[in-house]
């Protein structure tokens, strides 16, 4: 019966406190990208126009987002008949975001950031404590005009 | 020392070649950081512990990279990545690696 409510309890916690800091996430990284909308980060190897470049050097940004209580028991739900996690979906979704974001606020001045690398890694194989979360590193090479 | 994960540096030419060179860093993350993340586990949002560790384990790795490269005598290091695996129950490697060259 303890077990019962408990369970109750962190399910309900992760569905209140879980949504909330996603709204909030996503508010704050909409309100950014507009702010940075003006700095292309690029796939392209090779900067738009050669000339003026005064520097150039690499940059990254990196993010660690864990999932709530709620999800994962959706997740696990979900894991029995198949079909697309969403829960896990929008997770991702607000790692690469983010780190893209921390890629372009750590570039300063430049002009556009080129060749972009987005790499994703789960940090869940720990041995006795089960902590589900998705590391994202964003990288490119910043590119500075006069 | 320039780094960049480009082929070339842009207005640079490239005068030699020293061949590949790389760091690697690994880490454990402490118990502390371990319980805050189970905790976070429950409400969700972001594990700030977690990305300072691998932000400074990733500089480390970096310097590792630099410190390598300028004993061969080289003063950049293009076309560089980034790659991470998990190589024990709870701790994590970095490697960063790339092609040591001078330029002019």
């Amino acid at each position: 019966m303890t077990n019962i409510v408990i369970f109750l309890i962190l399910l309900s916690l992760g569905y209140i406190f879980g949504r909330y800091a996603e709204k909030r996430h996503f508010a704050s990284i909409k309100k950014r990208e507009e702010q940075f909308a003006a700095l292309p980060a690029i796939m392209l190897k090779k900067p738009l126009n050669q000339s003026e470049i005064t520097d150039s050097h690499i940059v990254y940004g990196n993010a660690v987002i864990s999932i709530d209580y709620f999800k994962k028991f959706i997740a696990s739900l979900i894991n029995l008949f198949g079909g697309s996690i969403s829960s896990y979906e929008s997770l991702v979704d607000r790692a690469r975001r983010e780190a893209i974001l921390r890629m372009k606020e750590s570039a300063g001045e430049a002009s556009e950031i080129i060749n972009i690398r987005i790499e994703t890694s789960s940090i869940s194989k720990s041995a006795q404590s089960n902590i589900g979360a998705v590391e994202v590193l964003a990288y490119g090479t910043a590119i500075y005009r006069e | 020392m320039l780094i960049t994960n480009i082929e070339t540096v842009p207005g640079k030419n490239i005068v030699e070649h020293f061949g590949i060179v790389s760091g690697s860093s690994v880490r454990a993350k402490n118990v502390g950081r371990d319980i805050a993340a189970g905790i976070k586990n429950i409400f969700g949002g972001e594990l700030k512990g977690y990305t300072e560790l691998l932000s400074e384990s990733r500089e480390e790795a970096t310097s590792r990279m630099i410190a390598q490269a300028e004993s061969l005598g080289a003063n950049a290091i293009l076309n560089v990545r980034f790659s991470t695996s998990s190589v024990a129950a709870g701790a994590a490697e970095l490697y960063v690696y790339g092609t040591a060259v001078r330029i002019d």
